[in-house]
């Protein structure tokens, strides 16, 4: 049976949550704005008005007011937005089971029963119903796959039904351009571009082994996209992706200048992301940072670990001798700690090793210690127990700032 | 345009639950009972700012909204009129 996927975006979410609590700003051109004084200080989400005058998410404050001087200014409020996420997705439960988020604002569901009219009946009955019970409107893409739903959502906005059905998806699809379609992101599109391909149609044409020599796996996964093979299922109420690293990151208040400065960062990193390995039972093999310098030049390094960890000291001594081998001539501004090629740990997974290697006796050592600290945080309070060095900078160990996005929300992939 | 207005509610909850709002008393003190309710669903306010359970409720003849957004209640207010006037009949 062809399946009947929607796919549901939040138009302008953060901006029109934001307009929804305060009704003066309704029609106004409005930017929600990470906190410029933590040099937070670019548009998160943009009002229509805004973008009309040509605002782009990802603008800093000044070029969002060069391009719009009447430009407001608020900041954001995760909470709210969390809270409308988990209403969204209760009123999509009450339709199917088979919801998937997608970033707070999106989500696909599966709606599958073999009427071809239930996809546009069902997303134009959640258009209005979101538009009524959380004020917000919802763009909803109705297709037979994920992929082209997800498209659907993005051609018409805001607040509005768009099918693109198995036997005309070729009209719809194919004569739009190549970088549309979900996971064809810059880079992807400029090595299609060099190649002769700039639409969806074009990419759909190209003999897959083509695509993968060019783009190496992913090449031909663009292609079953291209040509409506996406067999992707939508995860079922409880189900999750399973995670492969985990990771966050932080523009600190000021440029990075000192070693000192760099090792608090780290650290402050390197406890938040060990801590959720810990709480999530799992080990990592590899640490992986990134790196943004005040000129904006991004550059990302990973080492593999000798041994598997998830203690905050080893992740910190990886990173730490990762960070100062390939040092940036400026100053940094921005720093991202991921660990990867995650498994789930068994109880005394390096035991065996312990009496072999020292080493991995330390680590151990260390992953008790900070076990211990987790349960008297847990007890106590987040900060009972903090290492030293995060009390040399306040201001840089500070990753929860306001401004920032919440711990929950850090990255998980 | 209209604005949020916080006000106090008496009220009862059942053994399911379900609350019915009997009454809200004003920020000046006065109370206004409520006379029936019409009805409960979840809704945005897009006149006040908010979002929650709205209560349509009869106050003295006139058709009002009673918000539950949790843990506080509010109503709609006229602007360009004096608060109360949208509970005079």
């Amino acid at each position: 049976m062809e399946r009947t996927i929607l796919h549901c975006d939040m138009n302008h979410f953060y901006a029109a949550v934001e307009c929804l609590y305060e009704p003066k700003l309704q029609g106004k051109p409005v930017a929600v704005l990470g906190n410029p004084e933590l040099r937070h200080g670019i548009v998160l989400a943009k009002s229509d008005a805004a973008k009309r005058c040509g605002v782009k998410t990802g603008d800093t404050m000044w070029m969002a007011r060069q391009k719009c001087p009447e430009i407001l200014f608020v900041p954001p409020h995760f909470e709210r937005y969390l809270e409308y996420s988990k209403l969204a997705q209760e009123i999509y439960y009450t339709y199917t089971d088979r919801v998937e988020p997608f970033g707070l604002d999106e989500c696909w569901l599966d709606v599958t029963d073999g009427h071809p009219d239930t996809g546009r009946r069902i997303a134009d009955t959640l258009r209005r119903r979101i538009f009524e019970e959380l004020g917000v409107t919802v763009s909803v893409g109705v297709s037979f796959n994920k992929i082209f739903a997800k498209l659907g959502s993005d051609l018409k906005k805001p607040d509005a039904t768009t099918c693109i059905p198995a036997d005309s998806f070729r009209d719809i699809i194919w004569p739009l351009a190549a970088k549309e379609l979900l996971f064809v992101g810059p880079a992807t599109n400029r090595k299609l571009a060099r190649n002769g391909i700039f639409t969806i149609g074009e990419l759909a044409c190209a003999q897959p082994v083509f695509l993968r020599n060019l783009l190496g796996k992913p090449g031909e996964t663009l292609w079953q996209f291209a040509n409506g093979l996406d067999r992707a299922p939508v995860a079922r109420y409880g189900e999750s992706q399973p995670i492969k690293s985990i990771g966050n990151s932080t523009t600190t208040p000021r440029d990075l200048l000192t070693e000192t400065d760099r090792k608090v960062t780290l650290y402050a990193l390197c406890e938040s992301v060990a801590g959720r390995l810990r709480a999530q039972g799992f080990c990592c093999r590899t640490v992986q940072i990134g790196v943004r310098d005040n000129q904006l030049n991004t550059f990302e390094r990973q080492t593999r670990l000798e041994f598997p960890a998830r203690s905050a000291k080893a992740l910190f001594e990886a990173a730490f001798e990762l960070l100062e081998s390939s040092l940036p001539s400026r100053p940094i501004r921005t720093l991202h700690l991921r660990a990867c090629d995650l498994f789930l740990q068994s109880g005394g997974q390096l035991s065996c090793l312990s009496s072999l290697f020292f080493e991995a006796a330390q680590i151990e050592k260390w992953e008790r210690i900070e076990e211990t600290v987790d349960t008297l945080c847990n007890r106590f309070g987040a900060g009972t127990v903090r290492r030293g060095i995060l009390l040399c900078d306040p201001a840089l160990s500070d990753l929860s700032g306001p401004g920032t996005l919440p711990h929950a929300y850090c990255d998980v992939r | 345009m209209g604005y949020k207005t916080f006000v106090t509610v008496v009220s009862t909850t059942n053994g399911l639950g379900q609350t019915t709002p009997l009454s809200l008393i004003w920020e000046d003190g006065r109370i206004y009972r409520i006379d029936r309710i019409l009805e409960v669903r979840r809704a945005a306010s897009r006149s006040a700012g908010g979002k929650g359970i709205r209560y349509t409720c009869q106050i003295r003849g006139k058709t009002t909204y009673l918000f539950y957004e949790a843990p506080r209640w509010f109503v709609e207010a006229k602007s360009d009129d004096p608060p109360l006037n949208i509970y005079d009949s």
